[in-house]
């Protein structure tokens, strides 16, 4: 048994990772998943943490703890060094995975006030696709889309799955502020900002579901592996959610 | 306790170890950039490495103690006085209540760590009291300090009481008193404006074409004035991908040279976002990234080619100095 992957890199001194493929799809995404979990479940002394992504997943480690549990001796030529201590530890426990253990997915659905001035570009990805406003809007919540990995920004998702009919090209020049909770379209891809940042998608609706919850446990509503859905919602049902209406 | 802040300096944020365990929630890590300096600034008044410390970036704040403080200052020399007076850096001060620590104009470096005994009593967020400017999140309400804040203080460690008893009857008229050495300066990293930084082959090195690898070994990158907490921006001799290959996005770390398309390389810092799709060139060595946080804008660095072993035995080395600099203190103040 054990769990087959592409090669193992070091990131410096202090990081490892796991590749498990080199493509963007769900079986490398379910795999990445299996590990990830596994790990967290076998963590060893030194571990810091485990970061899933696309095709890999790479652990970080203190390599002063690690050294201090493991390497006894105080000369410099014969002690075993954290790298060679961690690498060989992650290869045994690879050897010993089971790959059945992938952990069931949750169902979000996350509400979207289209248009208007909470997603000002509505109109202009209409007229990029050749589709109506009402059709963007079917399209974009009529898919179910996969969150891969969390990155960019605090529970900001990378999700899969975006109907290519509704493909729209970055802002030729990118807006200074985005305001939390609004959903765009870059290319063939969606997501949603958690927080205020500047940024160059097409904007076409906002959420009023906070994803970025700093007090909670996780401190994100979404997670990888989570699949998505989204559903819309009118202004004065977005006003009441976040307490206006 | 509270120490009030007069005036702010250009960036003053509280920062700590950092915040790990949520980078899978694409929550970045931070801390101190120089986390040498964080950690003796907080060994020095015996505190534990993880409290937070006042990471001040070239122009300082003017601060005013209200009570006695045992403080230390590690890092860039900022040129710090305490009501006028030049104070020493890398030891233990006694700071009198009254007195106001001020800065100058940066010697060396660019960042310097005020540490306090006892540490700062600001709540913290999601394990770790770094500030995370983006989200709002951490440190002194989520931001860097402004005019009229009050930094509130926890009571001094049991060891750093001994300290300022034993301080405070040093030169009773002066508003401070520190004793007469210092952390060596063989344990202290050299803070040249152009230092030479060890890295090791990242994992899309060879992806470079041959005369980019040369060129990043060979030549000076300069330090542009778009760096910040985030990353270092460098410009030099652009370096080109032998052949253009697409990358997933993946983790990056303190210290990833990434090099996006136009060729001039970045250099990820603590505030760097969790994962990156340009290919990483190479990584900075753990013990070398103190020097590199205090390159200040528009100053050369040079990469030299290190292996891991050479990468791990130096920050071991680090991790015996700073061991012996805690033993030395506690043995001074028994």
């Amino acid at each position: 048994m054990g769990i087959q992957y592409v090669d193992m890199t070091r990131l410096g001194d202090s990081a490892i990772i796991i590749r498990l493929g080199n493509r963007i799809d769900e079986e490398t995404h379910t795999k990445v998943r299996a590990l990830s979990r596994y790990l967290e479940n076998h963590s060893f002394e030194g571990m810091v943490e485990v970061i899933p992504a696309y095709a890999s997943v790479t652990v970080v480690y203190d390599p002063v703890r690690i050294f201090r549990t493991t390497g006894g001796s105080n000369s410099l030529e014969e002690i075993r060094y954290p790298y060679e201590e961690v690498e060989s530890r992650l290869k045994n426990l690879l050897d010993h995975l089971q790959e059945d253990n992938v952990p069931d997915h949750r169902v979000v659905e996350i509400p979207v006030c289209y248009g208007e001035e909470l997603g000002p570009d509505l109109k202009h990805v209409a007229g990029m696709t050749g589709w109506s406003a009402e059709e963007v809007i079917r399209i974009h919540a009529g898919t179910e889309y996969l969150v891969y990995m969390l990155g960019f920004a605090p529970g900001f998702p990378y999700l899969g799955g975006m109907d290519k009919r509704i493909a729209a090209p970055r802002k030729p020049t990118p807006r200074l502020s985005i305001p939390p909770g609004t959903v765009g379209i870059a290319g063939e891809q969606t997501g949603i900002y958690p927080i205020e940042t500047p940024g160059g998608w097409q904007l076409i609706g906002r959420t009023p579901l906070p994803l970025f919850l700093p007090d909670k446990e996780p401190p994100t509503l979404l997670e990888a592996g989570d699949r998505i859905r989204f559903y819309p919602i009118t202004r004065k049902e977005y006003d009441r959610w976040e307490g206006r209406g | 306790m509270t120490i009030q802040v007069r005036r702010p300096g250009l960036l003053s944020t509280l920062q700590d170890l950092g915040r790990y365990g949520y980078q899978k929630y694409g929550v970045m890590a931070g801390g101190a950039m120089d986390g040498f300096a964080h950690r003796a600034a907080n060994r020095l008044v015996g505190n534990d490495d993880a409290e937070a410390t006042l990471e001040m970036t070239v122009t300082g704040p003017v601060l005013y103690f209200e009570e006695p403080a045992l403080i230390s200052l590690c890092g860039s020399d900022l040129s710090p006085r305490i009501d006028g007076i030049p104070i020493p850096s890398w030891r233990p001060i006694y700071v009198r209540a009254g007195g106001t620590l001020q800065f100058g104009s940066a010697r060396e470096g660019c960042r310097c760590y005020l540490a306090v005994s006892g540490g700062f009593n600001v709540p913290p967020r999601m394990n770790s009291c770094s500030t995370y400017l983006r989200a709002g999140l951490g440190g002194f309400e989520g931001r860097a300090l402004q005019a009229d804040d009050r930094l509130l203080l926890k009571p001094a460690t049991s060891l750093g009481k001994r300290m300022m008893r034993r301080l405070s009857e040093q030169s009773p008229e002066a508003p401070f008193s520190a004793p007469a050495w210092r952390v060596s300066y063989e344990m202290v990293p050299d803070y040249k404006a152009n230092p030479e930084i060890r890295v090791m082959p990242g994992g899309q090195y060879h992806w470079l074409e041959e005369a980019g690898r040369k060129a990043f070994f060979e030549s000076e990158f300069k330090v542009l004035p778009q760096s910040d907490r985030m990353g270092y921006r460098l410009s030099g001799t652009p370096l080109y991908m032998a052949k253009p290959q697409e990358l997933l996005s993946e983790p990056v770390a303190f210290g990833t040279v990434q090099v996006p398309p136009d060729g001039h390389p970045i250099v990820l810092m603590a505030d760097r976002q969790t994962t990156g799709g340009y290919p990483k060139v190479a990584q900075v060595m753990t013990a070398d990234l103190p020097l590199l946080a205090q390159a200040s804008i528009g100053s050369r660095i040079r990469f030299r080619l290190v292996d891991l072993k050479e990468a791990q035995a130096a920050l071991l080395r680090t991790e015996w100095n700073l061991d012996l600099l805690q033993l030395s203190i506690q043995m001074f103040f028994q």
